[in-house]
């Protein structure tokens, strides 16, 4: 793959992206992002923060209220036919045409982009095989799995080659093993062909997994940005627990681990030694070190991560869980008002 | 030259699925016979009645069963883009660069299409069953030319309808609503002078009598051109309201996005 050149260093560059609806539903409210080429961008949301809507803005579907943003260097106010041009869009809804079959989806998909003859032709093969779906090409799709028409789905994102591609929760619905397989292709599609995607989920552990930097949306904001890792460590860090053989001082333990500033928070339970440090893996290595200088051996040394969740906890006040309940139980009672309306 | 070629596409897709519903195409291909028997059976003594002017009811009603069938099919139209809609179809298309036009025109060829096999259909069977047609080539061509106007125009409503209110009930109920009292107050099974009165004056702003004046009155014996291309030119005008107001409810979708 070739190196991005400075001018296309941002695949989308989005600057204070604002959507209102009608009826004065502030749905994106200033959400600025940079994503460079070749990279896996995760949002990270509960349902109705505004991942959607912003997907449907970067990929000209809906016009922003306010604010600019390009992808692939193409505006997308005014540049809507480049923009288009240039990218692949997996809707959260997936979009396959159920009565027709996966090759007649795909062929018509290539045909809507330009493409013709023995490269069609070939292109479809290519993609068909590829998402393991060579023996079902002739059947109709209404025949197909959840995960067939989802990766379906996602070939028809790819027809054209595009230089960004959007999946906007892929794995939504899916079963564990249909989802396995799609993170595999997502990971080869940004490794091994360079792609830039912009991935929404609201899988804490489908973003850690697979993005290499993420934004926390919460309610039409970007709460906080960073790749996993980083926002992890913006928190306390790493818990580190040690697990002392009996008869051991740990008041000199605990001196030797707070003296050093080896760990933060240090605090004994027991025979437990508990503390936390910014990179705890990093950190072991010189806590055993001072221990057995002062003749403290130990039993067994454990490092926990602090999870995605704790980081969405700190930024949102608000555990994700309990986002995507009240998320869930705004979005029914939306739907119970229109349902009377009727 | 693209939108050209998507349109062809399109078309291509609509007509696939339209195939594919092998209970449908049955149906829309034997329910306009079993209309020409019945109420060719029902109402047969109306020509009995002082007035009525034509002496064959059949060949009355054949062209009246043609643009009937051929506007209560426009009428479903909607239903097929609000499955695509609901499906996610129509918004991967919209993301792509294909001609915003085609995604319409596609489905209105195939309506097209459809009717006009329908129509012959029709004819034949009308044929068999005792009708008689006059200057068939130009009396078949005016009476396709306007029963198509008038089913684009119900077609391209249906599809607008559809964008909007987005609730398969919805287009059930207006059409429902809307197209049996179009096809009974025209001039479909009785003759106008027999009509009340009050209805006569219905019928003039009616564009399903504005449909059967223009097709029935070139398969007559004695077409009065002058008032059939009057018709033809009504439901030209209908169908370019019918098609504006029919982008203004895409634009209008596009921006509730």
């Amino acid at each position: 793959m070739t190196a991005p050149t400075a001018r296309e260093a941002f695949a989308i560059d989005a600057r204070d992206l604002v959507k209102t609806y009608k009826g004065g539903v502030r749905a994106v409210r200033g959400v600025s992002l940079a994503v460079p080429a070749g990279t896996v961008f995760g949002l990270l949301g509960p349902n109705g923060a505004g991942k959607s809507t912003l997907v449907k803005m970067l990929t000209t579907l809906s016009a922003p209220t306010g604010g600019t943003a390009s992808v692939a260097g193409y505006d997308v106010v005014r540049q809507q036919r480049q923009v288009r041009r240039a990218i692949g869009c997996v809707a959260q809804n997936s979009g396959v045409d159920v009565q027709a079959t996966g090759r007649e989806n795909l062929m018509l998909q290539g045909r809507v982009y330009g493409l013709r003859g023995a490269q069609l032709d070939a292109k479809v093969d290519e993609l068909l095989g590829r998402f393991g779906l060579g023996e079902v090409g002739e059947r109709f799709v209404k025949t197909y799995s959840g995960g067939m028409k989802r990766k379906l789905d996602v070939a028809l994102g790819l027809v054209h080659a595009p230089q960004v591609l959007f999946l906007d929760e892929p794995t939504t619905g899916l079963d564990p093993e249909a989802r396995a397989e799609m993170w595999e292709q997502i990971r080869e599609l940004a490794w091994d062909q360079g792609l830039t995607i912009l991935l929404t989920t609201h899988y804490l552990e489908e973003a850690d997994q697979l993005a290499r930097n993420l934004a926390i949306v919460d309610q039409g904001l970007v709460v906080t940005e960073g790749s996993p890792d980083e926002l992890k460590a913006q928190l306390h860090g790493d818990a580190v627990s040690l697990e002392l053989p009996p008869e051991t001082d740990t008041h000199a333990a605990r001196s030797v681990a707070v003296d050093k500033e080896l760990l933060s928070d240090v605090t004994v339970d027991g025979l437990m030694l508990r503390g936390r440090s910014a990179d705890g893996a990093a950190a072991v290595p010189g806590l055993l070190a001072a221990l057995e200088a002062a003749g403290i051996r130990v039993c067994s040394v454990t490092v926990a991560r602090p999870s995605l969740d704790d980081v969405y906890l700190r930024y949102t006040g608000r555990s994700f869980t309990a986002a995507e309940r009240a998320a869930d139980q705004a979005a029914k009672a939306a739907q119970d008002k229109k349902g009377e309306g009727r | 030259m693209s939108a050209l070629s998507d349109t062809w596409y399109m078309t291509g897709r609509a007509f696939r699925a339209f195939l594919r519903q092998p209970m449908y195409v049955a149906f829309t291909l034997i329910q306009p016979m079993i209309w020409l028997l019945l109420f060719g059976q029902l109402f047969k003594s109306v020509t009995e009645l002082p007035g009525f002017g034509a002496s064959n009811y059949e060949t009355y009603l054949v062209p009246s069963i043609v643009v009937m069938s051929g506007f209560f099919g426009a009428g479903w139209g909607g239903m097929a883009i609000l499955d695509d809609l609901t499906r996610g179809v129509l918004d991967r298309f919209l993301v792509s660069p294909v001609s915003r036009s085609s995604l319409i025109l596609g489905r209105l060829i195939v309506q097209v299409l459809s009717i006009v096999i329908q129509a012959v259909i029709i004819l034949l069977f009308g044929a068999a069953v005792g009708a008689s047609y006059h200057h068939l080539v130009i009396g078949v061509l005016v009476l396709m030319v306007a029963t198509n106007l008038l089913a684009t125009a119900i077609g391209a409503l249906s599809y607008g309808l559809a964008l909007l209110v987005r609730r398969e009930e919805s287009i059930i109920a207006a059409s429902n609503f809307v197209l049996l009292p179009l096809q009974f107050m025209s001039t479909g099974f009785m003759a106008l002078i027999l009509m009340p009165h009050w209805m006569q004056e219905v019928t003039k702003y009616n564009p399903v009598n504005w449909t059967l004046v223009a097709g029935r009155g070139a398969l007559g014996a004695s077409p009065d051109w002058g008032p059939i291309f009057e018709n033809i030119g009504y439901l030209a005008a209908l169908m370019v309201v019918c098609a504006w107001m029919s982008t203004r409810a895409f634009r209008s979708y596009q921006r509730s996005m």
